[in-house]
């Protein structure tokens, strides 16, 4: 009789596996099916900072659909719009968008919203680059050869920080004190706070970054530290597939007095991160 | 230490707390990695015994290669996949990039050579045992797969395992063709990256946690099947 | 049915790579014979049951079935050690008719006769594999009779039994065999291979060097070999003047 049940159960439990097995299949095939969605290329600082969870919800009420960030670098970002896997692009680096719309990959540039960046560094500034000039603080800092955490990842932020160095008169910035992470703005903060360096940031991600060991905030309100975000739909001249009804009323629910409210809405800590700035 | 104790107790209340979000990215962890282990399974099982029983001229570069296969770094068929279901690319109208789909594709991808390779492996050491005695009964090799596959049933069982946790703690080639986007294709791994680049580590940790456990739970499930199948032959 | 005996072997010769297992080795059965395979170890003996039974390729030399090359499929091969599948005992001699074709009713319905008829009925349910020693080789045994084989080769069948379990799975073969089944076995079981053989095939250092009627071979072996064989009776000692060979 023991025998019986076992064979029962052994039987059993391989059809269930196998059931569980086929349901997941189809369960993880037909969960993307929905069409009404719109993917938009973003960076990781934006992601990071928690914008979108906030953001977002607010704005698929407004419109009725779907918005899907895929968060990477801002040169990833910009090429999944030349790719065409991105319907638009909303990224941080006028330079680098200006040549994606004369390339022809995108309709037009919309400057939505400003943040800014900060210098972080060890609450004791050895190179005492407390202030809120940027420049003059990296010069500090470079002939101190204090360590300096960079994201050397091609994304916005890293075309920032190397355009102040240029500022600075420091082209590149060369030497054991520079430390090149190659990776996002999160995991450059880990290594700066691991090796109590020096670090050029979005405020977003400062604000949420939990891991923050001996860093506060030196260098700040510098205008040149302020961030310009640009939205752009992506051509569908040259990619027909773009959702480019649903993607154009994105970007115009971002311009509007609605959704730049939200933008501003956004607090960390009852900080202000994003200010809009749309001017039609 | 403290991280570690954060962790602990925030990862307890998310779990307790039956946190909708937290679910969410737990249940969809384990329905693209079922899927793609069913799928590497129902390839790669047949496949690994066939080859173990074939007798062709390049077997032994099959072997090798198949071995080879089980170093594929994960990153490099993230990119491939990427790059086939890119717009831009063969597969791109089938509009399945940065779908779970694309991860299921992956994964299989990853999880196909080590089902093959290591079916391949029992395979052939019960092949060694059972070769003479089939082929005595007119059963020939091809014939022999499937009497094989279900004699070997419980070490088979726990090579599905080995499959399900490899897809289960793929994260690069799951980054690069989901896209990491919140409700849709982030999985547990991913988080973990995502929480981890934040500086939010005790989040990430919590979840690590639970990852952990679940692979913990299937290897203990394999280890039981081993002994009960130890037990009663 | 087609007309498979006798089985003939014309100056066998097995090699693997620089080893000689069986050098020319000739033999003869005839229908519903038994033939007893004696030898010391290493003598050839399983390498010589295999290839006439098609398991190993011969390097040299040629078999025939009753005139022809074909190989039928009326035979089957029980080992020293059974090789029994992960099931039940019953599943295991359906699988045997499956494989050959009985599908249906019909096939569990042989498979339990099979069982029967080698007093396994009690274990149809059981797994094969947490059998006895002596019940495994009886359904080994079974699963071979239920495929109806023309000639039945064993390789050392008691070898692995004690003695209680060795008298049973004698008595199965000779109930095989009086169901007009041939028998080739190979064995060191000198009692069974005189109570049950008609002739006596004695293997040297991979050559046969005698054939006798087993009558007369255990009490006057017509060869020194034959005779060194029977006084030395050490199945690990081949005491025989190995010619050497090309």
């Amino acid at each position: 009789m023991e025998r019986h049940l076992a064979r029962l159960l052994s039987r059993m439990s391989i059809a269930g596996f196998a059931a569980a097995f086929i349901a997941a299949t189809l369960l993880a095939s037909t969960g993307a099916q929905a069409e009404d969605f719109i993917t938009v290329a973003s960076t990781t600082s934006t992601e990071q900072s928690g914008l979108f969870k906030h953001l977002l919800p607010e704005a698929k009420k407004a419109l009725g659909f779907e918005i899907r960030v895929v968060a990477v670098g801002t040169g990833q970002a910009l090429d999944m719009g030349r790719r065409g896997d991105a319907d638009v692009e909303f990224v941080h680096d006028k330079v680098a968008e200006e040549k994606f719309l004369a390339e022809g990959f995108g309709v037009k540039r919309y400057e939505v919203m400003y943040n800014d960046f900060v210098i972080v560094g060890p609450k004791d500034d050895p190179a005492g680059a407390k202030g809120n000039d940027v420049v003059a603080a990296l010069k500090k800092i470079a002939a101190m050869e204090a360590p300096f955490a960079s994201r050397g990842d091609k994304s916005g932020t890293d075309a920032a920080e190397k355009r102040y160095w240029k500022m600075a008169g420091i082209e590149p910035p060369k030497g054991g004190w520079y430390r090149e992470t190659g990776s996002g703005m999160g995991p450059t903060l880990n290594t700066a706070a691991g090796m109590n360096a020096y670090a050029l940031t979005d405020r977003g991600t400062w604000l949420s970054f939990r891991n923050r060991a001996d860093l506060v905030i030196l260098v700040e309100g510098d205008v040149k530290l302020f961030n310009q975000y640009g939205v752009m739909l992506v051509n569908p001249a040259r990619h027909p597939q773009v959702k480019k009804e649903m993607g154009q009323k994105f970007i115009d629910w971002l311009i509007s007095p609605a959704g730049q409210q939200a933008i501003a809405a956004y607090r960390i800590d009852g900080e202000q991160l994003f200010f809009p700035n749309y001017k039609p | 230490m403290h991280d570690i104790l954060a962790s602990i107790t925030l990862a307890a209340r998310l779990i307790a707390g039956g946190d909708a979000e937290l679910w969410r990215i737990v249940v969809l962890s384990l329905e693209v990695s079922l899927a793609s282990a069913f799928f590497a399974c129902a390839i790669g099982l047949p496949l690994g015994t066939l080859i173990a029983v074939g007798d062709f001229p390049a077997r032994r570069a099959v072997v090798v290669m198949m071995n080879a296969l089980l170093g594929l770094p994960s990153v490099v068929v993230g990119l491939v996949v990427y790059l086939l279901l890119s717009r831009a690319g063969p597969l791109g109208s089938m509009g399945i990039l940065f779908t779970p789909t694309a991860i299921v594709i992956a994964q299989t991808l990853l999880v196909l050579p080590v089902v093959a390779a290591l079916s391949r492996q029992f395979a052939e050491d019960a092949w060694g045992e059972y070769r003479e005695q089939l082929t005595s009964l007119g059963v020939s090799p091809a014939r022999a797969v499937p009497t094989l596959l279900w004699d070997l049933r419980l070490t088979l069982f726990t090579v599905v395992l080995a499959g399900f946790g490899r897809g289960a703690s793929e994260v690069g080639a799951v980054m690069i063709v989901g896209g990491n986007i919140d409700g849709v294709t982030r999985v547990m791994t991913t988080s973990i990256a995502l929480e981890t680049s934040k500086g939010d580590l005790p989040l990430a940790l919590g979840l690590g946690i639970i990852l952990l456990t679940i692979v913990l739970v299937l290897n203990a499930l394999a280890f039981a099947i081993r002994e009960w199948s130890a037990r009663h032959g | 049915m087609a007309e498979i005996f006798p089985l003939r072997a014309r100056s066998l010769t097995v090699r693997f790579g620089d080893n000689t297992v069986l050098h020319r080795a000739n033999f003869e059965l005839a229908q519903g014979a038994r033939i007893a395979v004696l030898g010391p170890n290493g003598a050839g003996k399983s390498v010589l049951l295999r290839t006439l039974h098609g398991l190993i390729e011969p390097t040299a030399g040629e078999i025939t079935w009753g005139g022809s090359a074909e190989r039928p499929r009326e035979q089957a091969m029980v080992f020293q050690r059974p090789v029994l599948l992960r099931r039940s005992a019953l599943a295991n001699v359906e699988y045997a008719l499956a494989v050959n074709g009985v599908s249906g009713p019909k096939r569990r319905q042989r498979a339990l006769e099979a069982l029967e008829r080698v007093a396994l009925g009690y274990t149809a349910d059981r797994a094969a594999r947490v059998l006895s020693g002596g019940e495994q080789q009886r359904l080994a045994l079974a699963r071979a009779w239920a495929l109806a084989p023309r000639v039945l080769f064993l390789d050392e069948p008691t070898a692995s039994l004690d003695p209680r379990s060795a008298t049973e799975v004698e008595r199965v073969i000779g109930e095989i065999h009086a169901s007009g089944t041939a028998i080739v076995v190979a064995t060191h079981a000198l009692g069974f291979a005189r109570r049950m053989a008609d002739e006596v095939v004695l293997l040297s250092d991979g050559e046969v060097a005698e054939r006798t009627p087993a009558a007369r071979f255990f009490t006057h072996p017509e060869t020194p070999e034959g005779e060194n064989f029977l006084k030395g009776e050490l199945p690990w000692n081949g005491i025989s003047h190995a010619s050497s060979r090309a």
